[in-house]
């Protein structure tokens, strides 16, 4: 958008009109002093968390010094949480399992979302909007009965039993989003095919999907990080160390008694959050398009 | 012509059978159990023992229950105020970064890095933070010298409803304010030329050209906000476990106890359905109390 213009500001009363008449400091009181706090206060749990898991205990359990900073930097933390706690098995399990789940999900709702918006079959209206409501159904409300039936399944304490029952979030979510995708593709691509004599099939893989390449891409990334971060299904579905995910593993399993090791904790927390925020930063710009996508109609 | 091609050219059964999968899945996994969860809340059942029909029983204990009258007091407290300011000061940010300022898109990716994190692990990050002897905020105000003793963020019942509020705030705010951004942008600067040369303020722009184009997106931002507000888990689970004495137990904790935990599956089943209905409200009250624009643009279909 034109950056000519002055946007509005909720706390300014007093001047008329456009930003280039802000001088330099009022434009630092009102704008990045505020914006610097913001990002403080944001970013400040990280910098917690990583300072924590390379201070050693003593340093962490005292209340002299500066606690912002590290004397005597240690990996002593990350030693432990990866030789001797199972630590590296829950994130493979959490890779594995929202790998499968994001792959199948994705590929679920390619079919439902090419169906509803570009098929048209009979009720696809409705069928659409009840893909929205399930989308608005909270897995805490869910999980109790959703326990009951992958445990009548056999699946319970299984690694299906998550890669079956996140679909659930998943195929809503990604189905939206692609119907959105779908829709920005101009009808007259798809009739000169038919035309040209291609078939359904032809259409979908030659046409539609090559033009919604950054809709899968964002419902992919998307999709993936809400099944790194699920947490109340795994919680309640496995009882095995070895095959929980990554967050519940850490809650449930590096919390001893009353002592609280807050070194690996934090250690964990952070090693747990890092594959995220990675794949994170190369696909900003998908991940805030699933995001903003997700809540346009 | 083979069997093949008169399914390609037949729109209803290509349909059905590209929606095959994903129906299947969403109904054996969501809407079975939504069913099931509204059969199981009028049972007795328990882990390991099918349950009897008792009717509204479970429903009558639970409303004469002072626990259960505590984590509805706490769930409607804790997404209220989370929701206002989670609201507030999403817009501000938003705001903030829809002006013409440097590192735009720096600012931009790294403010949503709280909610694309796993919110269990960021919690245990809080829970550090709040912890009763070596609270980093506690020692900065002790040095600053606004306090004088460590304050006990997590043992003190209004402390710790407080402190859960301020993380689930700060792990809400980055959505609110990145979607409210995509919302800001796509207003028209020429509304804000004009308004200037007829010498609005600041304040009267805002007031009378982005709060009322902004208003349908917030109508939806706001109800998906409160929607996982309401039902939220992680955080509670992690920072607290619903104590000190139930005063930070929200619904969807306290079924979790009663039903994994506690073994009584009925019973658990009973709290999230009844969170069903506030849920709705908290829905239609933002969907249709705020949306009137949209309503009327939308229309148009296709």
């Amino acid at each position: 958008m034109s950056t000519t213009v002055a946007t509005p500001s909720p706390q300014a009363g007093d001047s008329v009109g456009m930003s280039y008449l802000d001088t330099p400091a009022r434009k630092f009181v009102t704008i990045y002093l505020p914006l610097i706090v913001f990002l403080i206060v944001l970013l400040f749990p990280f910098y917690w968390m990583a300072i924590t898991s390379v201070k050693p205990d003593s340093e962490l359990l005292s209340r002299t010094g500066n606690p912002f900073w590290v004397i005597a930097p240690t990996l002593a933390h990350f030693d432990k949480l990866l030789f001797r706690t199972a630590y590296p098995e829950w994130m493979w399990n959490t890779v594995f399992v929202s790998v499968v789940a994001t792959a199948f999900s994705l590929a679920a709702s390619v079919f439902a979302a090419y169906a509803i918006e570009r098929l048209r079959f009979r009720g696809s209206k409705h069928v659409g909007l009840s893909i929205f409501l399930a989308y608005l159904v909270p897995p805490s409300i869910l999980f109790i009965p959703l326990a009951a039936v992958v445990f009548k399944l056999g699946l319970f304490d299984t690694r299906w039993a998550l890669i079956l029952t996140y679909p659930t979030f998943l195929i809503p979510f990604c189905t939206w989003l692609l119907m959105g995708y779908f829709r920005s593709i101009p009808f007259e691509l798809e009739e000169c095919a038919l035309i040209d004599g291609a078939t359904r099939w032809q259409i979908l893989t030659k046409i539609v999907l090559p033009l919604a390449v950054p809709g899968l891409i964002s419902a992919g990334i998307f999709a993936f990080t809400l099944s790194w971060n699920e947490f109340i299904y795994a919680l309640t579905f496995i009882s095995s160390s070895e095959i929980k995910t990554l967050p519940v593993g850490v809650v449930t399993e590096l919390v001893e008694g009353d002592v609280y090791h807050w070194g690996p904790l934090m250690a964990g927390a952070l090693l747990g959050s890092l594959p995220v925020a990675f794949i994170y930063s190369f696909f900003v710009e998908y991940y805030v398009s699933g995001l903003t996508g997700s809540v346009k109609e | 012509m083979t069997f093949l091609d008169k399914l390609q050219n037949n729109r209803n059964a290509l349909g059905m059978l590209f929606m095959l999968p994903a129906t299947l899945l969403l109904v054996l996994f969501l809407t079975y159990p939504l069913g099931l969860g509204v059969w199981l809340g009028f049972t007795d059942t328990k882990v390991g023992r099918d349950g009897v029909w008792i009717g509204l029983e479970n429903y009558e204990y639970l409303w004469g229950d002072a626990v259960t009258r505590l984590a509805l007091f706490n769930t409607l407290f804790y997404t209220f105020v989370a929701s206002v300011f989670k609201f507030v000061l999403g817009l501000w940010l938003a705001l903030l970064l829809n002006r013409n300022i440097r590192f735009k898109t720096f600012f931009r990716a790294v403010i949503l890095l709280p909610y694309i994190v796993p919110t269990a692990l960021s919690a245990i990050a809080f829970w550090w933070i709040y912890d009763a002897q070596f609270s980093i905020i506690s020692w900065m105000l002790v040095k600053m010298g606004l306090i004088d003793r460590y304050i006990d963020f997590l043992g003190e019942p209004w402390n710790a409803r407080l402190s859960v509020i301020a993380a689930n705030i700060w792990r809400g705010v980055p959505f609110v304010a990145i979607t409210l951004l995509a919302g800001l942008q796509t207003i028209s600067p020429s509304y804000y030329e004009a308004s200037a040369i007829d010498g609005a303020t600041r304040w009267q722009q805002f007031r009378h050209v982005t709060l009322p184009l902004l208003t349908p997106i917030i109508a939806v931002v706001m109800t998906f906000s409160v929607l996982f507000t309401f039902t939220d888990f992680q955080l509670i689970y992690v920072i607290t476990r619903g104590g000190p004495l139930n005063a930070t137990h929200l619904m969807a904790t306290l079924s979790f106890q009663r039903a994994i935990s506690g073994g009584a599956l009925g019973e658990g089943a009973a709290i999230s359905i009844a969170m069903v209905p506030f849920l709705l409200a908290a829905i239609m009250f933002s969907y249709f109390g705020l949306q009137r624009r949209a309503w009327q643009q939308g229309g148009q279909d296709k």
